[in-house]
Formats: structure tokens, C-alpha cells, sequence
């Protein structure tokens, strides 16, 4: 029953070159729900959207000004959809920042929302991303909270699908409830078939939640 | 009972190693991503974070060891330190690590030789007591019991 919110799963492309940071980008995406591929480099992602630098017209940098699509291969197409591209601001060669702009120059990547991480707070940096068109700029590191703010970005540039596609639009509106209904429930800890591996800890001891050996909220399974 | 006993114990100490500010609440965010299709999780990135340090530690030994110290390098070690030990909650190494970036910045190489030192003793410290943690764990599940958890540290 779960499989069927698959279909509406959003996908979302981390960039980190930390593979620490990896890890616990991918947990925590996939622990919300969303479908993941993670990347250590801005190049790997510019490669997984299916953008390709034409190198014949890098002869004229001079004249190089505003639009980029000049130097955008003709061939260039999304080849796999993603929802949200959520990288981290300081990476070797191409950084988070290096990246945002690239997609917001590219007039098939624009559209895709952009998040930045960053470990620093730095303001300048922020506005900077902010005025570049990223979305939101999380500082790391990342928790559980700052994922539930990334739904609503993804589900922004998809009313855009659905107003392209309307016919599609009440089946995405049924699997988006059912995973908000799931979500919203692993917020409560209910109390039925687990006896045997939950422990309550009411016996002298402090108010702990005990967290459950089997987590039978779990919607997803990649 | 034996389970009752181990996670009291287990309870005690992980509460110990957050009081002492060996952990902070990433840790805990850590154990909340933890769960039956990903039992192990903790202790993957666990692993993977006494992997990297060592590894960065080893680099900032030999970095530090040059007749011409490359402060942009070592900062950069300093860095990924920093932000290895911020993720998974490693509160104290990552306060060293902080103080080293400010020493790299002045490039005082006794100042950095000084946190070195001490970035390495933290870090052994978090590692022992980490291992210790993830054994009582280990003994909890092996008794058939279900791990506790500290929420006030969220």
C-alpha cells in the first residue's frame, strides 16, 4: 500500500564532498520520504542533470555576457527528474555557490530549486545565495527540522507540472496525503503491536522515550 | 531484570557523556534517523567518522611537521575535522577544531602544534567512550531489549 506514494516520491540531488555529510543528508532525506542520489562535486551534478558545456563556443570569451545558452549543448535535457537540488557551500573546484549559478544560467535547470548548506554563518554568503535564486540557505548541521522545510520548495515547482498537466493532478494529491498522513504520525508514538521490543520506562525512571526497535511508521523503502 | 539493568546503565552514560559535553544534540539526531530498515546507522557513521579523523589527524601531524608550514592546507584539515565531528555531535573536538582555524588564521604553528595535541586527545576521548556506548547498545539488543533514548538533549 506504502509502494503506491512511490509514484509521487519527490527526488532530491545532494552535493556534498564530505561523504559523512552524505550519509546523513541521505538518511535524513530518505527518512522524510524523498528519493535520493547523492554526488560529491558540483561537475557530478551538473552531469546527472544532463548538462553539458558545448566546448566549440568557448572561443569568445569576451563576448561571453549575459546568457550562457550560447555554450549549452543543443542536446541538453533533464534526463532524470529531480525536484531539489540541496548542496553544501564549501566544496573544492566548483563550490555550492559556483553551482546555483550555473543552474540558474542554464534555462533548463533554472526552475529546479536550489538549497545551500553551509557549516559557516556567514551573512554576506547567505544573501549572496539568497540573491542568486537559492531557495533556502541551512546552516549544518543538517537535523531532521530543516528537511521538513524543503517540501514546500519541491512542491512549488511541481503546481507547476500540474498546471502543464491537470489530468495528473488529483493522483498527486492523493499520494502527497498519504505521505503528510504518515508523517504526521511518526510525530506520536503509538503503542500497539511492538510490546515485546518497546520497553516503557514509567518504572522510577525519567520520562525518556524509548525509541522503538521496530519503527512501523516507516512509509518508504528504497 | 538483565535488559532493565543495561539500559539504565546505558542510560546513565550516555546522559554522562552529554552532561561532560563529549556529545551534543547532533548525536541525538543521529540516534532518531536510526531504526529498524537502518539499524546499524549509528554506528556506520560512527565508523566513518573515526576513519576520516584519523586519517586528517595523520595528514595535520605531517602537515605540521614541515620546515614550511602550509597553513591553507592545514586549514583545510582543520575544516573537514571540524565539520565531521559538528555532524555527528562531537561538541569538544569540534571546539578545538575551531580554536585551531583561529591559530591557523594568525599562522602560529606553536598554537596549532598545541591544538593538535589536544584535538588528538579529544578525539581519543570521544572514540573510547563512543565504543563504550555502542557496547552497552550491542548488549541491550542481544538481551532482546530496545535501546532508550535521551530526548532532552535533542
Amino acid at each position: 500500500m506504502g509502494m503506491a506514494a512511490a509514484d509521487a516520491q519527490f527526488h532530491v540531488l545532494a552535493v556534498d564532498d564530505s561523504l559523512i555529510d552524505r550519509k546523513l543528508i541521505e538518511r535524513l532525506l530518505k527518512t522524510s520520504s524523498f528519493q535520493v542520489t547523492t554526488v560529491d562535486s558540483g561537475s557530478k551534478a551538473l552531469e546527472f542533470l544532463g548538462w553539458h558545456h558545448d566546448e566549440e563556443d568557448d572561443d569568445d570569451d569576451d563576448e561571453r555576457s549575459n546568457s550562457n545558452e550560447v555554450f549549452v549543448s543543443p542536446k541538453n535535457h533533464q534526463e532524470v527528474e529531480v525536484n531539489l537540488v540541496i548542496t553544501d557551500y564549501c566544496m573544492p573546484g566548483m563550490t555550492g555557490y559556483d553551482l546555483l549559478k550555473k543552474m540558474k544560467e542554464s534555462s533548463f535547470l533554472r526552475n529546479i530549486p536550489v538549497v545551500i548548506m553551509s557549516s559557516e554563518n556567514v551573512p554576506s554568503r547567505i544573501n549572496r545565495c539568497l540573491e542568486e535564486g537559492a531557495e533556502e540557505f541551512i546552516l549544518k548541521p543538517v537535523r531532521l527540522s530543516d528537511v521538513n522545510k524543503l517540501r514546500p520548495h519541491m512542491m512549488k515547482s511541481k503546481c507547476k507540472d500540474i498546471i502543464q498537466n491537470p489530468q495528473n493532478q488529483e493522483k498527486q494529491d492523493n499520494n502527497e496525503l498519504i505521505q503528510s498522513q504518515s508523517q504526521s504520525q511518526q510525530t506520536s508514538q503509538p503503542n500497539n503491536n511492538t510490546s515485546n521490543k518497546r520497553k516503557s520506562m514509567d518504572e522510577g525512571l525519567s520520562p525518556d522515550r524509548t525509541r522503538p526497535r521496530y519503527n512501523d511508521m516507516t512509509v518508504m523503502s528504497n | 531484570m538483565e535488559v532493565d539493568q543495561l539500559q539504565r546503565s546505558f542510560l546513565e552514560y550516555s546522559r554522562l557523556l552529554f552532561h561532560e559535553g563529549f556529545l551534543d544534540g547532533q548525536f541525538s539526531q543521529l540516534q532518531l534517523l536510526q531504526d529498524e530498515s537502518n539499524p546499524d546507522f549509528v554506528f556506520e557513521v560512527v565508523s566513518l567518522f573515526f576513519e576520516d579523523s584519523e586519517r586528517l589527524l595523520n595528514d595535520l601531524t605531517i602537515a605540521l611537521d614541515q620546515q614550511n608550514v602550509d597553513f591553507k592546507k592545514i586549514d583545510a584539515h582543520v575544516h573537514q575535522l571540524k565539520g565531521s565531528s559538528s555532524s555527528i555531535g562531537a561538541q569538544r573536538v569540534k571546539n578545538v577544531c575551531i580554536a585551531f582555524r583561529n591559530f591557523c588564521d594568525e599562522q602560529n604553528v606553536e598554537g596549532c602544534l598545541r591544538c593538535l595535541q589536544q584535538v588528538k586527545q579529544e578525539y581519543l576521548l570521544v572514540k573510547t567512550k563512543l565504543e563504550a556506548q555502542l557496547r552497552l547498545e550491542q548488549q541491550i539488543v542481544a538481551a532482546g531489549g530496545a535501546i532508550p533514548m535521551l530526548n532532552e538533549f535533542c
